[in-house]
């Protein structure tokens, strides 16, 4: 539905855009069954031809690392969603190529893991 | 020989409120009020707009003035007798902290817009009574600053809430809600704010704030708070009054004034979640929890004005049994949001003390042992291991309401998985976190792709620098503003002052 405006068309400014990154785009990753980070996803400003694997030793151990069952993790086991698919990355190809977009959500599940004492924390 | 006789109010409201108008001869009507028509509403008779308080200009400025002198008296002993000495505790200003940074300066947008309603409304009834609520809402504001400004000689976090208001993160939420409702038309202004916000909602906002101080011995912001209670009520009353005017009007206002109560609605009660936490988290004693509120004031109340108005045919607010099924875990989800945040915040955070906890357990005995004791117990471990937690990176916001996506899906039964939703609009994604604000962002998406979100704003290098200093030093952040309570500047200071008691009022924050 069109917004009513006073005078002509209302303006279509496009705020995020993934031109205003300086090359990067944001990518948000939620890690499935631990709240206990704050209950929020968090999002990274990444370059889009940046290794997938580089995602899992670079950047999230900076946020996630803080848990505890991070070290916990069997990277044998883990399962990803990206956009809601379910998928398996190519860890060596860029986030781009493993269909990361700007503004994609990530989701990384670690089955057996369930957060501080079973709490899903 | 005719005697004077004193006009009665009625008489009185009418001499004054009416036939000041004229119709305008060197302009059409529509250029004189080119607000009027936009939005779809129809008029026929702007003399049908009563105020039910029939409130005229002379009246009101004796009352209000009777208010004013009462109200200074009680800042002017308080500040002379070290009133905030009295305080439950130093961790309670915290409340204050959100107060002025969050809710004073959308009391000074309101008395903007209803200063532009005063101008483009074309009934004088409506055009008065617009004034006078403008005139209300620059008084909140005024005597919310007197009020704290007193605090702010002792505390941190409170000496630049303007500033901070237009740049802070979670101060977004409040911005962003006001905002949106400052740039619509004057009719879905007043809807927003005068019905779904005031006469839905406020007592949720003001009860919980002024018991709150009258439970925490913050005497001063009990009488400020008092003192803005009578306007508020006559806000209220206003605001059914516009509702009913505009359904009367004419019957096609009334698919348009049901859209715009579901979505302010849920901004409202989105906004409401800083209340929450707040009232259940940052009071030292906490009078009321928000689940008890809810009940009370949306749950009981507004059963019965939706039963009065559906003779219109209006319903119900679109998802309002969403908002009572998380009444049991919102304040929760949200505290512990600005508990991980609280290193880039203008005021402290810190785990609930075991009495509190006992207290959250009592309020909460559906959730609070079950989903949110185990994650304070999981951060109280990290603290004492000398790791007090802060999450390292930025989260990812609503779209609409601006709050990092902390909400759940309680009405499934499942509070520890995420209501995540995604549009998509000209080829990019838009994440909101409820059916609530993605039913607002697609029915409006030009006007939330262009919303200032502020970890994105941060990463497109628009808050001072790249760096987590950077970005608080443009927030105008002292370093001492935020973080963990223990071990903060308030609560040294409040230690002193209460180990040296005899000197306390020549102490400076440090």
């Amino acid at each position: 539905m069109a917004i009513n405006t006073i005078n002509g068309e209302y303006p279509e400014i496009i705020r995020d855009a993934v031109e205003n990154f300086h090359g990067n785009q944001l990518v948000i990753v939620d890690w499935e069954n631990h709240r206990g980070l704050g209950g929020a996803p968090n999002m990274f400003p990444l370059p889009p031809d940046m290794p997938f694997k580089a995602l899992i030793a670079d950047v999230l151990p900076g946020v996630f690392g803080l848990h505890a069952d991070w070290e916990k993790i069997d990277w044998a086991t883990v399962e990803w969603t990206i956009d809601g698919e379910e998928v398996t990355p190519n860890l060596d190809a860029s986030l781009k190529e493993n269909g990361v977009g700007h503004k994609s959500f990530i989701w990384l599940k670690t089955p057996g893991l369930l957060g501080y004492k079973g709490t899903l924390n | 020989m005719a005697v004077k006789k004193r006009l009665n109010m009625r008489k009185r409201y009418e001499l004054l409120t009416r036939g000041l108008a004229w119709e305008p001869s060197y302009q059409p009507r529509e250029k004189v009020f080119p607000y009027e028509d936009f939005e779809g509403i129809k008029i026929t008779d702007w003399d049908k707009w009563e105020d039910p308080f029939r409130l005229t200009a002379d009246s009101y400025w004796k009352y209000q003035a009777e208010k004013d002198k009462k109200l200074y008296a009680v800042m002017d002993s308080f500040a002379q007798n070290d009133g905030f000495l009295n305080v439950s505790d130093a961790s309670y200003i915290n409340a204050l902290k959100i107060f002025i940074q969050g809710v004073s300066p959308l009391e000074y947008q309101a008395h903007r817009g209803f200063a532009h309603l005063a101008r483009q409304f074309a009934g004088e009834g409506a055009q008065i009574a617009c004034q006078m609520q403008s005139i209300d809402e620059l008084r909140h504001i005024q005597t919310q600053i007197h009020t704290i400004s007193n605090y702010n000689k002792y505390f941190t976090g409170m000496h630049d809430p303007f500033h901070m208001h237009d740049r802070v993160w979670y101060l977004s939420v409040p911005k962003s809600f006001m905002d949106d409702a400052r740039t619509a038309g004057p009719f879905e202004f007043i809807t927003s704010i005068s019905f779904s916000f005031e006469y839905l909602l406020t007592n949720l906002l003001f009860v919980p704030f002024m018991s709150g101080a009258a439970h925490n011995g913050d005497m001063s912001t009990v009488t400020f708070g008092f003192s803005a209670q009578s306007d508020e009520s006559r806000h209220m009353t206003l605001g059914l009054g516009i509702i009913k005017f505009l359904l009367e009007q004419h019957e096609d206002n009334v698919p348009i004034v049901q859209k715009w109560m579901d979505k302010h609605f849920w901004r409202s009660y989105r906004l409401l979640g800083i209340v929450s936490a707040m009232q259940d988290y940052m009071l030292t004693e906490s009078p009321l929890s928000w689940k008890e509120g809810w009940k009370i004031y949306f749950e009981d109340n507004a059963g019965a004005l939706f039963n009065d108005l559906s003779r219109y045919g209006i319903k119900m607010p679109k998802f309002h049994e969403v908002a009572t099924a998380e009444a049991d875990h919102l304040s929760h989800q949200v505290y512990s949001v600005f508990y991980a945040f609280s290193h880039a915040a203008g005021f402290q955070t810190t785990v609930p003390s075991a009495k509190k906890m006992d207290w959250l357990s009592e309020k909460y005995p559906d959730t609070f042992d079950k989903y949110y004791r185990p994650r304070w117990e999981m951060w109280a471990e990290m603290e004492k291991e000398g790791k007090r937690f802060f999450n390292g990176g930025l989260p990812l916001d609503c779209q609409v309401c601006q709050i990092p996506m902390v909400f759940t899906d309680v009405v499934n039964g499942n509070p520890m998985k995420p209501t995540h939703r995604v549009s998509e609009y000209k080829g990019d994604k838009y994440h909101t976190c409820s059916d609530g604000c993605r039913d607002i962002f697609e029915n409006e998406p030009e006007k939330y792709v262009q919303a200032l979100v502020p970890p994105q704003q941060i990463f497109q290098g628009n808050c001072g620098g790249e760096t987590i200093p950077d970005v608080l030093n443009w927030y105008h952040f002292a370093a001492d503003d935020g973080g963990e309570y223990h071990g903060s500047t308030d609560e040294k200071n409040w230690k002193k002052w209460h180990g040296e008691q005899s000197d306390s009022g020549s102490q400076e924050k440090a």
